[in-house]
């Protein structure tokens, strides 16, 4: 009898709504429960984007008396999230041009929130330890010289390439071949490994080579050197196969929802002043990290710390 | 071909058998002789030739535009898609605001009274201690996202799979058509779907509990169907002659006869769903996979565990609890009245937290175990990373591994020619099956070079096979000194729990600081999850062994290895098979997941399809996952296998 049950009121849910359904207006089933407004903002996993929204649920929650839900989602799939409306804002993107041109140009179900005040750099890096001793390694011509150091077990002859997690903008597989470089690329398939796999190697002083960006707080637990690649150039990675020139500097960017730009009141416009520095952004990040603080008190420390640089973001 | 069969270690075939296997084998040896000098003359000898590939980048790319620009406007999504979301939200909503409106108190009060009514006092002091233990560590409010949506996920898994079970159990022609689909959603990694799921329902709660319910509904179609079919046919007739309608019967008769297979069903929906939570937080599932899952990316296992445990004290409460209740049935009705008193006390609680205004469970009643745990996992990783005296670091063995066990078996695979491959393949299926079971195989591995993915196939095979040989080694080994002392079993019994129902993310990060990046902390986190139900199932085989056997032979003067060879074993050789079959299929879920630590292969490409939304990549590489799965398990599987998934 209980299966009957279930299986009428399965169908009778199925039912209630004759008219359409438009998935991209429902909102989580989690969201403003006990009647409180809620915010969802999408976390990517890396500790930087954890850092700046951890401060804007704090000052969200404290300030302005909102909800807020987070949800770790990869860049891609976070753009798809943002333009359904299950994530009210993206606080740090690093450039995905397709999607831009996609959500915030045809559809237009996505606006622009301003720059975020960071601005990050992808490069390759090696310890500054190993550096040191070699100095000429920090130039890609000088790599092949090195390449027998670096060898490991994963990367069968050839030295390693540490790279990290898929959803992260790379052409390093590309940059190898088209450099002729006696590197193999090892995908370490998460963020998460990739430091645990440098830490490690920090541990015991072994070089390395590692696709990395900045700002980042690893930096301050493994200081890295920079190694030198052929300069960018504006367009010279349109073409993913033939990519041979280095990563740009890009101003991160914040997007919102279309629909909780127009109608999200104090915490739209709150979200949009969201404006800090690389410094402050590495101070939240090196607590959540390194000193393994949860998120909510990293960003109470920073926050009563720094009043002067959050009381321009309240509306 | 060694390198295949030490995935499949067989015990000497009886005398027929043995004749019967000859015969097979120079049936397929003929076959051979004919096709493959064609086959290698026309296409080449080396990995699968070009020309049998087919190209879906183009159409998979397509469709997946397709879905992004019709997703909000199109009838099929706004009428039909649309409403399934819909009612997803409303109903895990619905019991979310219940859960919350009634309270810690009151949740834990109606917890441990249903365990109460339905398994015992025991059980209802455990339920309790693990709710309670749920709010101690900070929990309670992602543990209740976590259970709102496994209610809906499971109870509209078991409507599924009871409707599906109902048809194959009363209809011959059902239960065919069912059949193979069952099977192959038994052997099908969770990961492997998760990207179409998104596509169409875009992140959040409607996905995760979608692609939950494909994966818990399985078990509970397939146990409702063998419980209907297993009726005693002298009962059915019995209450045939009383001139009963079919209706009648099935409601008075077959399915009260199957309640034990049914409730079996559920508690296996139950922990397949469970399992699911975390996986499903990739996708926006929230709750404590989501804190598990951010957990991973801080690099903090401390916080993971803390996540981690209220999932695993779940699944034990839950498993033990329906686990009694199937045991109970039948013994002793279960009075109305006291169901009636429980209900009452759990309101009654319920409401005085409400009135106390203790709804949410208190800040200061949380214990920190991050920080602890954190400098025990540093301190144990960074002491066995390299350096010990004699053994050497463990890094050093995963370098050992790599380059001993897991290169050579990937290069020798990938270095065969592929017409090869498809006849090994094919006569271990054959041997161990039936012809339909090695087409099946065959065809399967066929399909992955079709696909395109002939070498990340093979080499996500290598390391599948690695870990099954290390899995099966260590796991014979431990499920034979758990079958010989109960005091072993005993001891072994919790963290056997404990593993097969940690999520895996949990791991992920000691492994790889204990072996590194790459495909070692792959084979080495798929051995961990598999490992407990191997052992359960050697043990519980061995232990089954006719005692009048065993005793006859100890009167013989047969010491204890010899009873264990040539009593014990030989006797448990099914209860064996079926231990490598379901390693086999436990490890190839877990390799794929080592696609975020380094794994590489299609495990990668199914993390890559879902991190980019990549829907050529990554549903190829899922579908080949599945090809895989496939093999694998036709290729171990004995005749007339009939199991649960994870023992």
């Amino acid at each position: 009898m209980r299966l009957r049950t279930i299986a009428a009121s399965g169908a009778l849910l199925l039912l209630t709504g004759c008219g359409a359904a438009d998935m991209t207006r429902q909102a989580s089933p989690f969201a403003d429960a006990r009647g409180a407004k809620t915010v969802t903002l999408s976390v990517q996993s890396w500790v930087g984007a954890q850092a700046d929204a951890a401060v804007a649920e704090y000052l969200l929650e404290h300030e302005l008396g909102y909800h807020v839900d987070t949800v770790q989602v990869d860049e891609v799939p976070a753009w798809d999230a943002l333009s359904q409306g299950r994530v009210d804002a993206i606080m740090e993107d690093w450039g995905h041009p397709e999607q831009e041109r996609r959500y915030v140009e045809e559809k237009k179900t996505i606006v622009r929130g301003g720059e975020l005040g960071v601005t990050g750099h992808i490069g390759w890096f090696v310890p500054t330890y190993f550096a040191k001793r070699h100095p000429d390694v920090t130039d890609w011509k000088n790599l092949d010289k090195y390449a027998g150091l670096l060898r490991t077990a994963e990367s069968g002859g050839k030295g390693q390439l540490l790279d990290g997690s898929p959803s992260y903008v790379t052409h390093d597989k590309a940059l190898v071949k088209n450099l002729k470089l006696d590197y193999k690329v090892v995908f370490a398939g998460s963020e998460a490994a990739q430091i645990t796999q440098i830490k490690q190697f920090a541990r015991e002083k072994k070089p390395f080579l590692t696709y990395w960006y900045a700002p980042q707080w690893l930096f301050e637990k493994v200081p890295m050197t920079e190694v030198r690649l052929p300069p960018y150039r504006e367009g010279c990675d349109a073409d993913p196969d033939k990519v041979a020139c280095g990563y740009p500097h890009t101003p991160l960017q914040k997007y919102l929802n279309a629909d909780f730009a127009r109608s999200g009141g104090e915490a739209a416009r709150f979200l949009k002043n969201f404006r800090w520095t690389t410094e402050d952004q590495n101070e939240v990040a090196l607590m959540i990290a390194e000193e393994k603080l949860p998120p909510r008190e990293a960003a109470k420390k920073w926050v009563d710390s720094h009043p002067s640089v959050w009381k321009e973001w309240l509306p | 071909m060694a390198t295949v069969t030490a995935g499949a270690p067989r015990a000497a075939l009886p005398g027929p058998l043995r004749h019967r296997a000859v015969g097979k084998l120079l049936l397929l040896a003929l076959a051979a002789a004919v096709l493959v000098p064609f086959a290698a003359a026309r296409w080449g000898s080396g990995g699968w030739p070009a020309a049998l590939t087919v190209d879906l980048s183009a159409p998979l790319g397509r469709a997946s535009d397709w879905i992004i620009d019709n997703r909000d406007g199109h009838p099929l999504f706004l009428y039909f898609l649309g409403h399934v979301s819909n009612a997803v939200v409303v109903s895990v909503r619905a019991v979310y605001l219940v859960l919350l409106g009634a309270g810690w108190a009151g949740v834990t009060a109606l917890g441990a009274l249903v365990a109460w009514r339905v398994a015992g006092v025991r059980l209802a002091l455990g339920t309790a201690a693990a709710f309670l233990a749920c709010g101690v560590l900070g929990m309670w409010v992602p543990t209740m996202q976590t259970l709102a949506l496994m209610v809906v996920a499971v109870a509209a898994s078991v409507a599924v799979g009871a409707l599906l079970g109902l048809a194959a159990g009363l209809s011959g022609r059902m239960d065919r058509l069912l059949r193979p689909v069952l099977d192959t959603m038994q052997v099908l990694p969770a990961f492997a779907y998760l990207l179409p799921v998104v596509l169409v329902f875009g992140i959040g709660v409607p996905a995760a509990v979608l692609a939950t319910v494909v994966y818990a509904a399985p078990p509970m179609a397939r146990l409702t169907a063998l419980g209907l079919r297993g009726a005693d046919p002298e009962v059915l007739e019995a209450v045939e002659s009383l001139g009963t309608t079919a209706r009648q019967r099935l409601l008075t008769a077959r399915l009260p006869l199957a309640r034990k297979e049914l409730l079996l069903g559920l508690n296996q929906t139950i922990m397949m769903a469970l399992s699911m939570a975390v996986i499903a937080s990739v996708i926006g599932a929230g709750g404590l996979g989501d804190r598990v899952y951010q957990a991973l990316a801080s690099v903090d296992v401390g916080a993971a565990l803390a996540a981690g445990i209220p999932i695993v004290l779940l699944a034990v409460v839950l498993d033990r609890v329906t686990g009694a209740a199937g045991r109970r049935l039948g013994t002793a009705g279960s009075s109305p009245a006291g169901w009636l008193y429980a209900l009452a006390a759990a309101v009654a609680v319920a409401v005085a937290g409400r009135l106390l205004g203790r709804l949410d469970w208190p800040g200061t009643w949380v214990a920190d175990i991050a920080a602890p745990v954190n400098r025990a996992v540093g301190w144990t990783t960074a002491h066995l990373h390299s350096g010990v005296p004699y053994v050497g670091g463990t890094a050093d063995w995963a370098a050992g591994f790599t380059a001993w066990v897991l290169d050579p078996l990937r290069d020798g695979l990938q270095g065969l020619p592929w017409w090869s491959l498809l006849l090994a393949v094919a006569a271990l299926a054959w041997l161990i099956g039936t012809w339909r079971t090695a087409l099946t195989a065959t065809l399967a591995l066929a399909a992955t070079g079709v696909l395109g993915v002939w070498k990340p196939s093979l080499d996500t095979l290598s390391q599948v096979l690695a870990a099954v040989a290390v899995t099966l080694v260590t796991g014979l080994a431990i499920g034979v000194a758990a079958a010989r002392s109960d005091r072993c079993e005993r001891l072994l019994r919790p963290v056997l729990d404990v593993l097969q129902t940690m999520p895996q993310f949990v791991y992920l990060i000691p492994v790889v600081a204990l072996f590194g990046v790459g495909r070692a902390p792959a084979v080495a986190a798929a051995v961990v999850y598999a490992l407990p139900a191997v052992v359960r199932i050697t043990a519980q085989g061995l232990r089954e062994v006719d005692p009048a056997a065993l005793e006859s032979a100890r009167s013989l003067g047969a010491t204890g290895g010899q009873q264990l060879r040539q009593i014990q074993l030989p006797l448990a050789r099914p209860a064996l098979l079926l231990a490598v079959n379901q390693g086999v299929v436990l490890v190839l879920a877990v390799v794929i997941i080592g696609g975020l630590v380094g794994g590489g292969a299609l495990g990668y490409d199914v993390v890559y399809g879902l991190a980019q939304g990549d829907l050529a990549t990554g549903l190829v590489a899922g579908a080949a996952i599945v090809c895989l799965g496939l093999v694998l398990d036709r290729v171990t599987q004995p005749t007339g296998r009939r199991a649960g998934k994870g023992a």
